[in-house]
């Protein structure tokens, strides 16, 4: 078996808040292959931006390994380092901020193209910036080298974002939140292209979204990954863990969000959690740190012991003593 | 409180009628909202859907008489009507009040939620002194009797009164604070609200206990409700009747059912084909070509013709009227009859 592009071996952050230590991210692990997608999702806080940038080497970790074409990258030297940089690139949530409001489209794009040394002629650098904008799908290429962001809509703004992390030809994207900030009608084709690339040059994609319909559908042949207070609760295959959640927040999650159809959304039951208090990360409980919500609490074990994401012969990976329990058979032992 | 049977047969709280809205800016004249007609029953909820800048928010805005300097009301009229015991007991037409009657008919006939409820409180007061100010803008409640049917309403939207009375704005969450602000809105007993993106912003499950609030309150209360809205599932969630509102005007209406079941208008069928669910399949998603329009520069015609597959001659030169279609439903296209026929089998070649 070949090495996955990118793995993350028992990963935390702490950052000091109020003089107290806080784990935004807690001892977590997944791999990537080549040209698959992941979907991280969860509420606000949950840690899964924090997650993405310690990824794209924006935050280092404070424990755990992170391993990028097998390689450990806390022992890289300065140039295998930048080439893992370039390697990995990252598309922001608000297209809006990330682009430079004082520079042309094809400066936004030239300027890495440049910097990076990947064009060697003036006459190439005009045809790559040409080539980036139609495989994002800003055709004819020519209306818009010329303009500036404030000339094009969010969507294509968006797109222009994305062209840019195309330009130092990445293997992995790490996308937060890339479609909430763009309108409705254009979100599906937005996606579209972003899928549609990862195809074509083999893209691996951690996309991060608070949206699960949007997750099942993005990462239609890969997986989501549901994350609680900084810990990885459920990782499954996507459609999979959308039609059959197990773990209970998870399965509160999906109960809790309305559907776009009145005959689907008035007839939902959706669960009740114990709490509706979302603990501070100040003062987390201590075992699982869902069980003072969790409506399947079990008493003792839920409350002195962190369960561990447990991964099952069907493909599944989650993280809660009674499912374990239940599913005993299943486990796939280590 | 409870929904009288005789009030339903009653004439709408809310009537609007051909409403046209611009902003001056400085490249032209924005339509913001474009003749817009459209009636709230007693006790209904009507949600409006769309894109952002289509003009939903500045709809809200006129009705509480709250838009900004830059804005002007070309034409039209509002109509609000206060019913008691049964009949209507007043009758108010919104655009003549002077400045000092809109003052009061805002949050004591007709409270706004807005989104953002952080911004919408003053930082430096106690949530008990914002109720006071409300109530002491209005000559209402004061000293005991506030906080009896502050702490009432409080529990109504599922708050710990005592703890929520005493605190500052920001040492509440997100969802507290939007529950706080809708306590508010229900204090002077106004007869409509208007909710501007009551959960954008919000977690799931805040979203969701907030949904669950409202559906108690529309359930106990008798207040009518508009509520402005990007998020499809929203509105079919929660409302009676549904508009879709386009480049400032109205393309669909018609109840809640109806229109997420038999979409007519070319642009609420892509939008509800355009919004992933959990139950729905990848290949069900289609996008909508294009984007929203400029409001200034405006297209010829049907304003959604630049982004329709069905738009032939007549649609980029003359813009379709809200024509009735069925029981309440109504629809401006001029290919209604034909547009989910076709859109299917543009589809599904």
């Amino acid at each position: 078996m070949t090495s996955p592009l990118l793995e993350l071996n028992h990963v935390s952050r702490t950052f000091m808040v109020k003089k107290q230590q806080i784990k935004a991210v807690d001892d977590v692990s997944f791999s990537l292959g080549t040209g698959e997608v992941l979907c991280l999702v969860g509420e606000s806080g949950c840690g899964k931006t924090t997650t993405g940038k310690i990824i794209a080497g924006l935050l280092s970790p404070s424990s755990g390994k992170i391993f990028f074409k097998g390689n450990d990258i806390s022992t890289l030297s300065k140039d295998q380092h930048n080439a893992y940089r370039l390697g990995v690139q990252m598309i922001h949530q608000d297209p809006y901020a990330s682009l430079n409001p004082t520079q042309t489209i094809f400066e936004i794009l030239a300027t890495p193209l440049r910097y990076h040394k990947l064009v060697k002629t003036d006459k190439e650098c005009r045809d790559r910036v040409l080539s980036l904008l139609e495989l994002v799908d800003l055709t004819p290429p020519d209306d818009f080298v010329e303009k500036y962001p404030h000339q094009l809509s969010g969507g294509q703004r968006q797109r222009v974002s994305i062209a840019r992390s195309l330009t130092v030809n990445p293997s992995f994207l790490v996308a937060d939140e890339a479609v909430s900030m763009v309108d409705v009608s254009i979100r599906i084709s937005l996606l579209r292209t972003l899928s549609h690339l990862k195809d074509e040059l083999g893209l691996s994609v951690l996309f991060i979204t608070h949206d699960l319909a949007l997750a099942k559908y993005f990462a239609w042949d890969g997986r989501i990954g549901v994350m609680y207070l900084g810990r990885m609760v459920e990782l499954s295959p996507a459609p999979f863990l959308v039609d059959h959640p197990q773990h209970p927040y998870t399965q509160v999650l999906l109960s809790a969000i309305p559907e776009a159809d009145p005959d689907i959304t008035r007839k939902k039951q959706s669960l009740q959690l114990r709490s509706m208090d979302v603990p501070s990360l100040l003062r987390l409980p201590s075992g699982c740190s869902f069980h003072p919500r969790c409506p399947r609490f079990a008493g003792q074990l839920c409350q002195e012991q962190i369960p561990s994401l447990t991964s099952f012969y069907d493909g599944s990976a989650v993280a809660c003593h009674l499912v374990m329990d239940d599913r005993k058979k299943d486990v796939i032992k280590a | 409180m409870m929904l009288a049977q005789q009030e339903t047969n009653l004439p709408p709280t809310i009537s609007i009628k051909n409403l046209s809205i611009d902003y001056k800016a400085k490249r032209g004249q924005v339509q913001a909202v474009r003749n817009i007609s459209f009636e709230v029953d007693r006790g209904e909820a009507m949600a409006l859907i769309g894109e952002s800048g289509s003009g939903k928010t500045t709809i809200g805005l006129g009705v509480v008489g709250l838009l900004p300097p830059t804005a002007k009301i070309r034409q039209g009229e509002i109509i609000y009507r206060r019913a008691a015991d049964g009949k209507i007991v007043d009758e108010i037409d919104v655009l003549k009040l002077n400045p000092q009657q809109i003052r009061q008919f805002r949050w004591k006939e007709c409270a706004m939620v807005f989104q953002g409820a952080l911004n919408a409180f003053n930082p430096v007061l106690r949530i008990s002194d914002q109720f006071a100010d409300t109530a002491s803008a209005h000559n209402a409640l004061r000293g005991m009797a506030l906080k009896e049917r502050a702490t009432e309403i409080l529990h109504m939207v599922r708050l710990d009164a005592d703890r929520v009375w005493r605190s500052y704005p920001h040492e509440l969450s997100g969802g507290m604070r939007q529950r706080v602000l809708i306590a508010l809105s229900l204090l002077l007993e106004p007869q409509l609200i208007i909710m501007d993106e009551p959960t954008t912003a919000l977690d799931v499950l805040t979203q969701r206990n907030i949904m669950d609030v409202l559906k108690d309150l529309r359930k106990n209360l008798n207040f009518s409700l508009i509520f402005i809205s990007h998020d499809l599932s929203l509105a079919a969630e929660l409302a009676d009747k549904v508009s879709t509102v386009y480049a400032g005007k109205i393309v669909e209406l018609g109840d809640v059912y109806t229109v997420f079941r038999n979409p007519y208008h070319p642009y609420t069928i892509g939008l509800i084909h355009a919004v992933p669910t959990l139950a729905g399949r990848k290949e069900d998603l289609t996008s909508i070509p294009g984007s929203p329009p400029d409001l200034i520069n405006m297209p010829t015609g049907c304003k959604f013709h630049p982004r329709c597959p069905l738009a032939d001659d007549q649609c980029k030169t003359q813009e379709p009227d809200l024509e009735e279609i069925g029981k309440g439903h109504r629809v401006a296209c001029w290919k209604w009859q034909t547009a989910r026929e076709t859109l299917k089998r543009f589809k599904a070649s």
